[in-house]
């Protein structure tokens, strides 16, 4: 069943159109990559998903129902569907658990007293536990990640989105992080990233998209996209970059 | 120090030194006139000591009004732009001169004439324009990735700013408003000039009575000895803030 799906989106920053009719089905407890060159649209398109940049043209469906009419709170809706930035975003002025409770206690109004208990056992979930108290600056690029991670999913949001989440990280930190995105997997979370990582995609996901230019070149399961591009331009891109 | 040194040998040495020595440098009339001085400084710090919060809380308020960003809101925008930009382009003492005596001019009964009243309001309305820009520049210097990382949790608009931005903007922005804060101290005095008997008013009382410019000498001495630690202390409180973001 489709949990998420866009019908001919398009977004410009002035004269420059960054997403050119997007059409997009992600399917509950799917996980689809987005690929593509630095600017082909990747991060616009999750951020447009998200609500944080509103729409030119097009609809968003979550579960069949229209999210990119204008005028619409978006605040419910970002609470189903989480994000993590590439440059994790913490608040440099909280600690990790500060952080990670700030929405569950504004939004759902819960205390921290009550929250502790689930927010340690998210935390403990990604070998996080002994960093708590710790504020960003004290943690690697990869524990900050994570902490971004678990942050956003204190929300319980029901699709993940994943903005090039190791790109600013260091060679040795991608893996922990790559880690825990194949934990969600195997919960069975709806995710959809954009991501350089080749090999990750190809080994986990369901469906892989290509874009250049604002718009979906090719879609289709990894071993077919990778294997056996159709388009000429997937082939150009591929082969630079593995 | 070598221009220091110079001054303090040739300036002795001009014809006039003993005329101004005794009339702005007299050790009897400064000790005479000192206790009287510093307890005119206090009314200084009380004036201070009200005004501060009513500033931080009007300058806040007024850089808030120029961050909201719904279009229904504009009026206020437009309206807290047309006050910072007033107040921060008349001279202090004007404002001082037409709030203090307009204001009680329209014929208020008592206590509504109070110059302490309206004194103060017009160093808060001058001063808040000065603070509501350091707060908008630090406002504008959190970096829009907080922002949506904020609300792409879900939290509203002003829960973004009461916890994200404006516990970081605040933070940064300290040394720039101690700075304005250092010079409210010395803008105090203006208010002699309505009324209140603070320690410029009370140095001029002295000077008239006794004849000699010590005693203005010995109000100016007061007025450093709080402003250079202060700002001393900005000093500090930027260089810190410096080296931490390197």
């Amino acid at each position: 069943m489709a949990r998420l799906e866009t019908h001919g989106l398009c977004k410009s920053f002035g004269e420059n159109m960054v997403c050119r009719n997007i059409n997009l089905t992600v399917n509950d407890g799917e996980m689809v990559c987005l690929i593509g060159a630095s600017g082909s649209g990747k991060s616009t398109l999750l951020r447009c998903l998200n609500l944080l940049e509103p729409i030119d043209d097009g609809v968003i469906l979550l579960d069949g129902e229209d999210i990119s009419t204008p005028g619409l709170d978006p605040q419910p809706i970002r609470q189903r569907i989480g994000i993590v930035f590439q440059s994790f975003n913490l608040f440099p002025h909280m600690t990790a658990a500060k952080n990670v409770m700030l929405a569950p206690w504004r939004i759902h109004g819960r205390r921290h007293v009550d929250l502790q208990g689930e927010i340690a056992a998210l935390f403990e979930r990604f070998g996080l536990a002994d960093r708590m108290e710790h504020y960003p600056d004290q943690l690697s690029g990869g524990q900050q990640q994570r902490v971004a991670i678990v942050r956003a999913l204190a929300m319980r949001p029901e699709i993940m989105l994943f903005d090039e989440i190791t790109s600013a990280l260091d060679p040795e930190l991608v893996g922990e992080v790559l880690d825990v995105l194949r934990q969600l997997r195997a919960e069975g979370m709806t995710m959809i990233l954009a991501t350089h990582e080749m090999g990750f995609a190809r080994e986990l996901a369901d469906k892989i998209c290509f874009l250049d230019a604002g718009a979906i070149v090719e879609t289709g399961p990894p071993e077919r996209l990778f294997s056996n591009p159709t388009e000429a331009r997937t082939r150009d891109f591929l082969a630079r970059v593995i | 120090m070598a221009v220091f040194a110079a001054i303090m040998v040739l300036v002795p040495l001009a014809p006039g030194w003993p005329a101004v020595k005794k009339s702005f440098f007299n050790s009897e009339i400064f000790v005479q006139v000192f206790p009287g001085l510093l307890n005119a400084f206090l009314l200084d710090v009380a004036i201070f000591a009200w005004s501060a919060p009513l500033i931080f809380s009007l300058g806040l308020l007024v850089a808030l009004a120029r961050d909201v960003r719904a279009p229904a809101a504009y009026p206020l925008r437009l309206f807290a732009i047309l006050y910072t930009d007033i107040f921060r382009g008349v001279p202090v003492i004007l404002v001082v001169y037409l709030v203090g005596f307009g204001i009680p001019g329209l014929g208020l009964p008592r206590p509504w004439n109070s110059p302490y009243i309206w004194g103060t309001v017009a160093l808060v309305l001058t001063y808040a324009a000065y603070v509501a820009e350091v707060f908008r520049t630090g406002i504008e210097g959190i970096h829009q990735s907080q922002r949506a990382a904020a609300l792409s949790l879900g939290l509203s608009n002003s829960d973004t700013m009461r916890f994200v931005i404006l516990p970081q903007a605040i933070r940064k922005v300290v040394p720039a408003n101690m700075n304005l804060f250092i010079a409210l101290q010395k803008d105090v005095a203006l208010l002699s000039f309505i009324g209140p008997v603070e320690i410029f008013r009370q140095a001029g009382v002295y000077k008239s009575l006794l004849a000699n410019f010590t005693p203005y000498v010995g109000a100016a001495l007061i007025f450093l000895a709080i402003t250079i630690p202060a700002t001393r202390y900005a000093d500090f409180l930027l260089s810190k803030q410096m080296r931490a973001r390197s």
